[in-house]
């Protein structure tokens, strides 16, 4: 949506907190707790279903005209409002739901454990990425929304509810960054601040890869995953430098990212 | 054309606050002095602004400033005010000279992302850092002046006037600056980049300047914040205090060079307002308020004062 979203940063901790408490609740009632991997999904649901139409629909729509920049301004504004409201929430202690993750258990490669529940996570991000890829190929809706991305003005002269596709978009954006919040609660504690470190590296993720590009993503999230990776390995002083590190030097050599898509000079 | 009033206006401003300085109470001369050390900041991203571009990244000289006078402290055992900004300068200004070649190519948000980066880089390399604190960071030695040390109870007013001297002396600087052709040539870049190299103008050049000034800026900005904070640690080149110095920048609008300032004051007092009446929302507070001036004063708090458009 030419969008940079730094609220996206809230709704994973928004997921986050949500699944934390629902999947607490379901399980401090006693419910089977195989089923809690639904109600990180149906928290994960709800809390974007309850907040992104509103910010969409209150703030955002009237911001599209404006420039890029601005609209980057107006969500690190909401990033603010939202980082509070948290807290208001949720308080300020952290909390831990770890029954999905343990539930699972470990096996084991070449001698080493390795826990089941992150083979789930990466299957998600898996069905994630691939569903919408073939949502945004070969499906009417999925074409014309890159319809509306490209130009808005002749989509809505052809007969495109453009609002409408701009308020399922943002929506259907928040709910993946809630999703990935409430799926990584079992394996994290979920304290204030989440938001803000998410924020950052997801940011260098998509910069690397070329910002509006999917595969371009995923590798991006493939190159920092792997780099981090190797950094704690092997020298964990420059673990966080090294993100960046090479976030600058992608774009040094490709000022658009790796798989970015060209763009008409503007005369 | 109006008679230009600026270099009156900041010499007026400066006169008032170096002689009443001395009637502020104590907790008044830390705001201010903070207010002048982030409007310098602030001055040097309105620069940038002018031109279109936003930096993510302005607290990497923020705290490179910062560091620069502690480490004067640390390593040599210097305190001076003025060395400490000067060493901040210096230190931000080549930093800002080397990365301006990479820089300087890009616009919009990928300018704005790229600066990000390099203000992590930073972060990342001090947290990690034991001989600089970590992230605890370290104290500053206790300011002095020429070789002067203030008593108790001046040394907040030296540090204040001090800041007062240096800020409006730069404001008055960018305030020249802006009116020479390089400086002009912001708006042209803003609206049309294109046109300004068929104009025989280099745009890239001409940014490049801009980020080193910029830079400059902020580095004495850092270093101010550091000899008044008394105590630096990595945070300063955190994103989020990025941030804050875009926030300082919107609130000002890019109309004046006084702007900044003024801004930068508003900001501690809606910062220190906020944290006063709830401690817990002060971030929602600024949040509100930052969306409130994007939405109904996108030219800044000091569009206000002037109704007349009036470039320098």
């Amino acid at each position: 949506m030419k969008i940079v979203n730094v609220t996206h940063g809230s709704f994973y901790a928004l997921g986050a907190y949500a699944a934390a408490s629902l999947t607490g609740a379901w399980l401090a009632r006693g419910y089977p707790p195989m089923l809690s991997y639904l109600v990180l999904l149906a928290a994960a649901l709800l809390v974007t279903l309850a907040v992104a139409p509103l910010i969409e629909r209150a703030i955002l729509r009237f911001m599209y005209a404006k420039d890029e920049v601005v609209i980057l301004l107006i969500t690190y504004a909401l990033f603010l409002i939202l980082e509070d409201v948290i807290k208001l929430v949720w308080g300020v202690n952290p909390y831990f739901i770890a029954e999905p993750y343990a539930l699972l258990g470990s096996f084991s490669v070449g001698g080493l454990a390795y826990p089941t529940y992150n083979l789930i996570l990466v299957a998600l991000a898996l069905v994630a990425g691939l569903g919408l890829t073939w949502l945004l190929r070969s499906t009417r809706v999925g074409k014309l929304l890159r319809a509306v991305i490209h130009d808005p003005e002749v989509s809505r002269a052809m007969g495109i509810n453009v609002e409408r596709y701009y308020l399922v978009t943002f929506t259907f954006g928040s709910l993946l960054a809630a999703l990935a919040g409430a799926f990584t609660a079992p394996t994290v504690s979920v304290v204030p601040g989440l938001g803000v470190e998410i924020i950052v590296l997801s940011f260098a993720v998509v910069v690397i890869g070329g910002l509006g590009s999917l595969p371009g993503a995923a590798l991006g999230a493939v190159i920092v995953g792997v780099v981090r990776s190797l950094s704690v390995h092997y020298m964990p002083q420059v673990e966080l430098f090294v993100i960046y590190f090479v976030m600058a030097m992608v774009l040094a050599f490709r000022p658009r990212g790796l798989f970015s898509l060209a763009e008409p000079r503007k005369i | 054309m109006k008679p230009d009033r600026t270099p009156l206006l900041i010499a007026a401003i400066a006169a008032i606050l170096l002689l009443g300085g001395p009637w502020l109470p104590q907790w008044a001369m830390f705001i201010v002095t903070i207010a002048f050390a982030k409007g310098l900041v602030a001055l040097g991203l309105m620069l940038l602004l002018r031109a279109g571009l936003v930096s993510f990244g302005q607290a990497l000289y923020y705290c490179l400033g910062a560091y620069a006078a502690g480490a004067l402290g640390r390593f040599l055992g210097i305190g001076d005010v003025f060395l400490q900004m000067l060493a901040g300068a210096a230190a931000a200004g080549l930093t800002a000279f080397v990365l301006g070649f990479l820089l300087a190519k890009y616009r919009g948000i990928f300018f704005g992302l790229l600066s990000l980066a390099l203000s992590m880089i930073l972060y990342g390399l001090l947290v990690k850092n034991e001989a600089l604190g970590s992230t605890d960071g370290f104290n500053i030695l206790p300011s002095t002046l020429f070789g002067i040390r203030p008593g108790p109870a001046w040394v907040r007013y030296a540090v204040l006037a001090s800041a007062a001297v240096v800020a409006f002396g730069l404001a008055l600087a960018v305030h020249r600056y802006l009116q020479t052709p390089l400086g002009r040539l912001a708006p042209a870049i803003k609206d049309n980049e294109i046109r300004v190299e068929y104009m025989g103008a280099s745009a890239r050049r001409a940014v490049h300047v801009k980020y080193v000034i910029a830079a400059l800026l902020a580095g004495v900005g850092g270093a101010l914040a550091a000899t008044t904070v008394g105590h630096i640690d990595p945070e300063m080149s955190f994103w989020t205090t990025s941030g804050e110095f875009i926030f300082i920048t919107i609130l000002a609008g890019t109309r004046s060079v006084v702007a900044p300032f003024a801004g930068a004051l508003l900001y501690g007092a809606i910062h220190t307002t906020a944290y006063d009446l709830s401690p817990n929302t002060w971030q929602m507070s600024l949040g509100i308020s930052l969306l409130l001036i994007i939405v109904f004063l996108p030219e800044g708090l000091w569009s206000l004062f002037k109704t007349r458009v009036r470039h320098p």
